[in-house]
């Protein structure tokens, strides 16, 4: 995209070719009135009163790409009619129940109805009856609803569910009068406004999808509301506390909105999460699970006597990856001080793998981030549940497709219904757990530049490769003509009779032929669908820009080794861009910061997890934490971005850094470690309270740094080893949470009540002997669980999942490393 | 133009300056003044003023606190929630304005959504401590539905008091034999409302 100038009232504006007029004034601080177009999406035009005159020709700037040298007018006389008139349609029939809405002043129809000084109204149409509808975790009110679609546009290009479309109102049709007395955008606005509303995609009564709250958070009016803020608070008493989302390695930026808690008690408490979601998508966990704080009433001084006991006994430190860089870096410190072993296994195996990574790649860090993979037009996820291990990297994934029209391949062993749900260009292909080695080589063989390849590396793909002759079935259409009475009317007696007339078909007719192919073993080992090879063919038309997400399946795979290897050598040798999901939150920061070890010793102190004496941000250990939301600190996002978060709730106990200060480290704040982060890993010496947390008006993310990318030292052997041919085959478990569960956090907030269990797809429990609510015993070569059958229809297929937000399920037990095991499930 | 009439400052020729004698300046005139001062009788005149007042037993003294003065309806005292004559219902709809523009941050209220889908005001209270008494809460109200009443007496035994929803919504008997007092200061409806407001088309 080559840099153009164009002019907008006199102003002459940078910009890229081919960049929407309205996004390039947004960028350049010129507001141009626009309610239905929404950043990172596609144009709805459904509220025409972002009109502008460019080059003398009235064009809508949402949709209008701007030409060098072009000419822009925000406002003519025929504009600011249109706009005023655009405003009092939306006003007909609007109700003025302002002083209950939950939108609460925050609204775009008030404020575009003051900006346009509507102050008369010349239209009106008969209502019809709206009823408000309960949606679950969201309420429709379509007597508020202004359809400017910005939910259905969110919902079908950025979060891929497609769960809501227009449907049609009934009613009557807009007065003839109107069409001649109005202005003719305002008249084709209402036209389209007065047929539709909002209904669900699946014309059940509820909404059943995975529940992000998006299209509540970009609906401009009080239409779509979060049931569980219905007139809970005013806008306006809410304070917003800029904060990261510490629920997944996703670091979106969030707001907590805080208030009192009630008349009597002052304390905040948080009413709603917000976000830019013109530049940020979030998903169920962050908008819903923010009440997990750790409610403490003063500080436990006999608790922290004994913690400080502990830690003079204890050899061993085992935490989980949701803590902050400055935590890790407390560990890591008393770790140089006293010699502790940290222990994070979760952590460990992505270190490893990252090291594995670099040996070949010559990079500490993987080289994109999520904000390439928006701009990608040809996406491939492997190795992850995408959806719930990072639904940000689910988003771009949709994202990339719907909006450049693109096409995505997702490798999983387990079937998604939500992500082949999202386009007919995104092939689905479930290759058998333990086989990612063969996606890989896959990937290699179809993509990597074969020449430059190791030898030894390009010599083994080709060996997967036969020729092979095959007799193919060809069809072949042949026109027929043949004659037929048809009846008529003719036109001069006006009576019906048969008139006899000519009508040619095309007929099939199949023929046999013999060809030569090539035979790719690998599509076969990874189980690729029949037609693989011209699909992709068709795929892979006119795309440019490749993006890689490859997730935690393989961190703790046995030959994790291996697939660090390839990984590198799929990065290094193809057009690729390559994203890597860290298992939880903070997993890259900790992987960064902290040195671990293995093996556990005699005592151990466990955070956030179960040790001889626990420290704990979930109310349950012998010393309470603050939980994320009430502790300043940094996280390390997956776009390699150290992200500022601030405390929204007030925290009464002890820290962690309370600890260390009596431990006699010295520093007074947690914060204050920030600025010592290990800058020979990325990170750099700046101050907490200099760190931004924002999006500008063009979209750039001003949130944090981005963490340098260190050049490690490579060694000329580019070798890997030949995929195993072990697959786990027969009765198969995987361990991924539902979409909106991460953790035992997510699990304690109350928005977000999931039962855990095994969860089984419709079609499997219906040909299993179990049904809903049993309960069954589920054994691994690791251990035994007993849990309930729950029928999840965001699965498919024949693999159950077990979730680890639920520690009383002790999920992980089964399990020794690799995500998917072999297991028994039996009724009990 | 001139200025002639701005310099003449007699508000009215009715004023007259009243009749002092000059201040004694020696000590002869101070003694002259104190003697006749002293035997003039005016005291009497006083006390005989209070005797035939007595004797006629025409008493205008309001017996405060068993009596209390009529107080004009632009005062501002202790608030009041209305209720919907038509109804009975409460008129508050819970929109919060009132402890938007509360400038000594003395309301507070928590509203929920009530088994019907409609807001509900469900804690209110107002830190009498805290008023001022400003009428800002009763002229923002869009409903008419929290206004000040006559109720003047704050005294009480610690600085901070509160009145809650209940005290100052009126009793339902109160408004069936018609005795809710409409509210006639700031933010009540002016005369003449109808003939400015512009008409809205309707299509029925």
């Amino acid at each position: 995209m080559s840099n153009i100038t164009i002019n907008i009232d006199g102003r002459q504006v940078q910009t890229t070719e081919g960049e929407f007029i309205l996004n390039a004034a947004r960028a350049n601080d010129i507001f141009i009135p626009a309610i239905c177009y929404l950043t990172r999406c596609s144009p709805t035009l459904a509220c025409r009163i972002c009109l502008v005159e460019a080059d003398g020709k009235q064009v809508y700037a949402c949709n209008a790409k701007a030409k060098e040298g072009m000419n822009i007018t925000t406002s003519t006389e025929n504009i600011v009619a249109e706009r005023r008139a655009i405003m009092e349609v939306y006003d007909v029939n609007h109700p003025l129940q302002c002083g209950v809405c939950d939108q609460s002043g925050e609204c775009e129809l008030q404020n575009y109805t003051l900006e346009m000084g509507v102050d008369s109204q010349s239209y009106a149409i008969k209502d019809v009856a709206r009823e408000s509808k309960d949606w679950g975790h969201i309420h429709y009110d379509p007597g508020l609803c202004i359809v400017c679609e910005r939910c259905v546009t969110v919902c079908k290009d950025m979060i891929g569910d497609n769960s809501l479309k227009t449907v049609a109102r009934g009613g009557d049709a807009i007065d003839a009068e109107f069409k001649e007395s109005m202005p003719k955008d305002a008249y084709a606005m209402w036209n389209k406004l007065n047929k539709s509303i909002i209904g669900l995609t699946s014309g059940e009564e509820m909404l059943d999808c995975t529940s992000c709250g998006e299209c509540a958070a970009v609906c401009p009016v009080g239409a779509l509301v979060d049931t569980h803020f219905m007139y809970e608070s005013n806008a306006w008493e809410l304070r917003q506390i800029p904060a990261t989302c510490g629920h997944c390695s996703a670091g979106c930026q969030i707001s907590y909105d805080v208030k009192h808690t009630d008349i009597e008690n002052s304390d905040d408490k948080i009413y709603r999460v917000m976000n830019e979601w013109n530049y940020v998508s979030l998903c169920g966990a962050g908008r819903y699970g923010f009440d997990y704080q750790n409610e403490v009433k003063a500080k436990d001084e006999t608790a922290f006597a004994y913690a400080l006991e502990a830690f003079k006994k204890a050899d061993t430190i085992e935490f989980t990856s949701t803590i902050t860089n400055e935590e890790a870096f407390i560990f890591q410190s008393l770790k140089e001080k006293f010699g502790y072993k940290l222990v994070n296994s979760e952590a460990k195996a992505f270190q490893t793998f990252l090291n594995n990574y670099s040996e070949i790649s010559g990079k500490s860090l993987y080289g994109s981030d999520l904000h390439e993979a928006h701009g990608a037009d040809f996406i491939v996820s492997m190795g992850t549940a995408l959806k719930s291990d990072n639904p940000n990297a689910r988003y771009a994934f949709n994202n990339s497709i719907s909006m450049n029209k693109g096409a995505g391949l997702y490798f999983h062993p387990l079937k998604d219904p939500v992500i082949e749900g999202i386009s007919k260009n995104v092939v689905s292909i479930n290759h058998a757990p333990l086989q990612e080695e063969a996606v890989l080589y896959l990937l290699l063989d179809l993509f990597a530049e074969k020449s430059k390849l190791p030898a030894s590396v390009a010599e083994y793909i080709a060996s997967f490769h036969s020729e092979k002759t095959i007799t193919v079935e060809e069809t072949v259409k042949e026109k027929v003509v043949e004659i037929v009475k048809v009846t008529k009317v003719n036109e001069e007696t006006g009576e019906e009779e048969e008139v006899e007339e000519e009508k040619s078909t095309m007929v099939s007719k199949k023929i046999s032929k013999e060809v030569q192919v090539d035979e790719n073993r690998l599509l076969e080992i990874v189980g690729a669908p029949a037609n693989f090879t011209e699909s992709l063919e068709k795929l892979l038309a006119k795309k440019e820009n490749f993006s890689l997400i490859v997730g935690p399946d393989l961190y703790t795979h046995p030959n994790a080794k291996n697939l660090a290897r390839l990984v590198a050598l799929v990065e290094k040798y193809s057009a690729f861009k390559l994203v890597m999901i860290p298992s939880l939150s903070n997993t890259l920061g900790v992987s960064l910061i902290c040195e671990l070890d293995d093996a556990k010793g005699s005592y151990t102190i466990g955070y956030n997890t179960k040790g001889d004496f626990t420290l704990s941000a979930l109310g349950n250990g012998d010393l309470d934490m603050p939980a994320m939301n009430q502790q300043e600190g940094t996280l390390t996002s997956i776009d390699k971005r150290v992200n500022p978060t601030n405390a929204a709730l007030p925290y009464k106990g002890y820290v962690l850094n309370d600890i260390a200060k009596a431990l006699g480290l010295a520093s007074k704040f947690t914060v204050d470690y920030t600025q010592k982060l290990p800058t020979c890993k990325g990170f750099k010496a700046q101050l907490f309270d200099n760190l931004p947390n924002r999006y500008e008006n063009d979209g750039t993310e001003v949130r944090g740094y981005v963490l340098d990318s260190m050049d490690v030292k490579t060694f000329s052997d580019e070798d890997v080893a030949p995929l195993s041919e072990a697959k786990l085959e027969g009765s198969i478990i995987y361990l991924a949470n539902p979409v909106r569960q991460f953790s035992e956090f997510t699990n304690k907030a109350t928005n977000l009540k999931e039962e855990a269990g095994v969860y089984m797809s419709a079609s499997f429990l219906e040909s299993s002997d179990f049904n809903e609510g049993d309960m069954v015993k589920v054994k691994t070569g690791s251990g035994e669980v007993t849990a309930k059958i729950i029928s999840d229809n965001k699965i498919e297929g024949e693999i159950a999942t077990l979730p680890t937000f639920d520690s009383n399920l002790n999920s992980q037990s089964l399990f020794s490393g690799y995500r998917f095991t072999l297991a028994t499930i039996q009724g009990v | 133009m001139s200025i002639e009439q701005f310099k003449n400052r007699n508000v009215s020729d009715d004023y007259f300056l009243v009749d002092i004698e000059d201040y004694p300046t020696d000590g002869w005139g101070q003694f002259k003044r104190v003697v006749k001062r002293t035997f003039k009788g005016e005291l009497f005149v006083g006390l005989w003023v209070v005797l035939r007042e007595m004797i006629k037993f025409d008493i205008h003294t309001v017996q405060y606190p068993k009596e209390k003065m009529p107080i004009g309806p632009r005062y501002r005292a202790v608030h009041e929630m209305k209720r919907l004559w038509e109804s009975g219902t409460e008129r508050c709809i819970g929109c919060g304005l009132c402890e938007k523009i509360c400038i000594s941050n003395c309301i507070r209220m928590e509203t929920k959504i009530d088994e019907n889908s409609r807001k509900e005001v469900s804690e209110y209270s107002i830190n009498l401590g805290r008023c001022i008494f400003c009428g800002y809460c009763a002229e923002v109200c869009p409903e008419l539905a929290i206004t000040h009443g006559a109720r003047y007496e704050n005294a009480s035994e610690q600085r901070a008091h509160f009145v809650m929803y209940e005290d100052m919504l009126t009793p339902i008997d109160m408004l069936k034999a018609g005795q809710q007092q409409e509210f006639e200061g700031f933010g009540a409806i002016t005369p003449h409302e109808d003939e400015r407001v512009k008409k809205t088309p309707l299509a029925y």
